[in-house]
């Protein structure tokens, strides 16, 4: 609770940090704000050039030859997300290492700074993503307004996992080296590229176990079918999010006065 | 009284492991496997300062003053014993902390005040006095990238002292900057300090810690050695520890190396400061009776012999020198095996406060070109300290005078606009 409350004391500095960065990672290019807009539009014209039209991919049972490509977007944009929030936490505690060391304020701003980043952007993305399937016709109705909890299950996950990666990587620098791996297996074994139900039946249980698919396939479900998730499916991420977050939470306050000393 | 600052029995260590696969086999065990080693960098360290004190923190470079003022901000975390803090602490332990380059000096000022807990408003509000005290001008408009240091350290001491708050610490920033910055830095350190802010304050400078703190503590490989009035604490410092930390920074602010050459046909026995009643002083106080007193011998008999001395700032500017050549027009004669001690005796040591140091040097003629028997660098080291004269920058202190009265035809004044 404590922690809860000296972050709320420090909103300001958290959302000034969230605004300069997102503000500076344009600074000194003329378009500016606009690359922001322009490079997950780019990104979502290429899959669909490529899918739909180039490879001719098509969903099992579907012959519209953009639904492949809003497949891959939909599960793609959010991972992005997700292994933007993990890279970016494993790095936060040894890039702030001068903050950490000469200034004092609560050191959850931090990690809360990285996901409410992370977010921010993915705001835009997924602003473009909307704009895009109503224009063109594909606008997936009321079950958007459902789309948020899976979205935000997978930054929560994300959030738990990478603050136990920032703590480890302060103390051993190979954390690095094993999340470029591990980012790309866990990307092959969830369903973005592929439909789960492509896969064999023995896989399929398996990829289930891993708790990054229901999210992946409520996404699909809201913007490919048109229909609101199982949200029964969810309930397996959402109770390791929460077990992750509580636990990385504890581990950053037992080891937080170590991270300072380490740095 | 109450303590602003508190600290019972703190101990201060880093784990150290010979590898960092040790680690991982700590954690491993879950903490029943210990194989770290704890480096104490402090020990046992009690001490209360009360509301609206100017304590100074000195000690030779690793004697733990900077770990002190990390624990005492909250950075760091005590291994042993209970740190207590009162009201709001503003810490000066690096002067920029949280400033972005690429951002521009309004913004960073913004950034640095949220840093230090205050709202966007609240800053926004001093945004013209932190403006007007940094006198950087449209700068403050620009990236800080475009920044000179000078402005820099400007602007980031104006945004960290916008706020008065109830706990100053002060570890040694404030040593850069131009003459004039640092003057008004100090100006308004003292004015907190007049309105009831306590003031933690880690420096080198006797100068300093004696214009501005009423009491002083000394750290010595991590423990509170001794703990009184700065004078005090000072004069036992330099006594103790200083003959070799002094030299030990001079050695790092001098621009050549401590050389020394000749043929020592006549040689340095040792070389320092004596004050009036002939106990050896290392640090002096502007304006002092002190003579620096060069103890030599020679290993053959020496016809003409002469014995100099150059003065030289930290920077290595000359600042004065002479000989016994120029001072008593003669040479004179030693024989061989002779010692002897050849003293220059300043009436009044008219030299700035700051640090110097002397070079020695015996030789044959009026000049050292010929004949060189012993060039010693940096023989001598000394600090001046502020004396009874009046406040005043710079390596000389001039006897001066001043008298301010209106001119007796009134001047003739433009209207104003």
């Amino acid at each position: 609770m404590g922690m809860a409350r000296s972050l709320w004391n420090f909103r300001g500095f958290v959302r000034a940090s969230v605004a300069r960065e997102l503000r500076l990672r344009y600074a000194g290019s003329v378009l500016g704000a606009l690359w922001q807009i322009v490079s997950p539009l780019a990104m979502i014209v290429i899959y669909t050039v490529v899918f739909s039209q180039l490879m001719r991919a098509r969903l099992p049972g579907s012959d519209d030859p953009r639904a492949y490509a809003i497949f891959v977007c939909c599960g793609l944009l959010a991972w992005t997300m997700f292994a933007e929030i993990l890279t970016r936490s494993q790095m936060m505690f040894i890039d702030n290492a001068n903050l950490l060391k000469k200034a004092s304020f609560p050191r959850s701003c931090i990690p809360t700074i990285v996901v409410a980043s992370a977010l921010a952007n993915f705001a835009v993305v997924y602003g473009v993503f909307l704009v895009l399937l109503a224009l063109f016709g594909h606008w997936p109705g009321w079950p958007v307004l459902g789309a948020w909890v899976p979205i935000l299950l997978f930054a929560l996950l994300a959030f738990g996992i990478g603050v136990f990666l920032g703590i480890v990587h302060v103390f051993f620098r190979d954390v690095a080296q094993v999340l470029g791996i591990v980012l790309q297996v866990w990307f092959w074994i969830t369903p973005i590229v592929y439909p789960i139900e492509q896969l064999p039946r023995a896989f399929q249980a398996w990829i289930a176990v891993n708790p990054v698919t229901p999210i992946v396939v409520a996404l699909q479900t809201t913007f490919v079918r048109h229909a609101w998730p199982h949200w029964s499916t969810l309930a397996w991420p959402a109770a390791l999010a929460t077990a992750l977050l509580l636990a990385s939470l504890a581990a950053f306050r037992r080891q937080s006065p170590w991270i300072v000393d380490e740095l | 009284m109450t303590s602003v600052i508190a600290l019972s029995g703190i101990g201060k260590a880093y784990r150290q492991y010979a590898a960092p696969s040790q680690r991982l086999v700590e954690w491993m065990s879950l903490g029943r496997v210990t194989r770290h080693r704890l480096r104490w960098v402090l020990r046992d360290i009690t001490l209360n300062v009360h509301a609206g004190e100017a304590v100074a923190i000195v000690g030779a470079n690793g004697a733990g003053k900077s770990t002190l003022l990390k624990l005492i901000t909250g950075t760091t975390q005590p291994t042993a014993g209970r740190v207590a803090v009162l009201g709001r602490v503003a810490a000066l332990l690096e002067l920029g902390i949280g400033f972005h380059p690429d951002a521009t000096g309004r913004d960073n000022v913004l950034m640095a005040g949220q840093l230090l807990g205050y709202s966007a408003a609240e800053i926004l509000a001093r945004m013209p006095e932190i403006e007007a005290f940094a006198e950087i001008g449209d700068y403050l408009d620009l990236p800080l990238r475009t920044y000179s240091s000078g402005m820099h350290v400007r602007l980031a001491f104006s945004a960290a002292t916008a706020f008065r708050p109830d706990v100053l610490i002060v570890d040694e920033a404030l040593a850069v900057g131009d003459a004039y910055f640092q003057h008004k830095s100090f100006a308004r350190i003292r004015e907190f300090k007049a309105a009831g802010t306590t003031l933690l304050f880690v420096s080198h400078s006797a100068a300093i810690v004696k214009s501005i703190c009423d009491r002083a503590v000394l750290l010595d490989g991590g423990v509170l050695v001794r703990d009184g009035s700065p004078d005090d604490v000072i004069d036992y410092y330099h006594a103790r520890v200083a003959s070799q930390t002094l030299r030990y920074e001079m050695a790092d602010t001098a621009v050549d190396a401590g050389v020394r050459s000749g043929d020592r046909r006549a040689s340095v026995v040792n070389a320092g400061f004596v004050n009036a009643s002939g106990t050896p002083v290392e640090a002096i106080r502007s304006g002092d009776r002190v003579t620096l007193r060069v103890h030599a011998k020679a290993s053959t008999r020496i016809a003409d012999l002469t014995v100099g001395f150059v003065i030289r700032d930290v920077l290595g500017n000359d600042v004065f020198g002479t000989n016994t050549y120029h001072l008593e027009k003669r040479r004179f004669g030693v024989a061989q095996d002779e010692e002897f001690v050849c003293e220059f005796a300043f009436r009044s040591l008219a030299l700035g406060v700051g640090h110097y140091q002397v070079s020695i040097a015996l030789h044959s003629d009026m000049t050292h070109i010929s004949g060189n028997y012993d060039w010693w660098d940096r023989a001598v080291t000394f600090e001046v300290i502020p004396g009874a004269g009046v406040h005043s920058i710079g390596v000389a202190s001039l006897d001066v005078g001043c008298r301010v009265a209106p001119v007796s035809a009134p001047v003739e004044r433009v209207a104003a606009q």
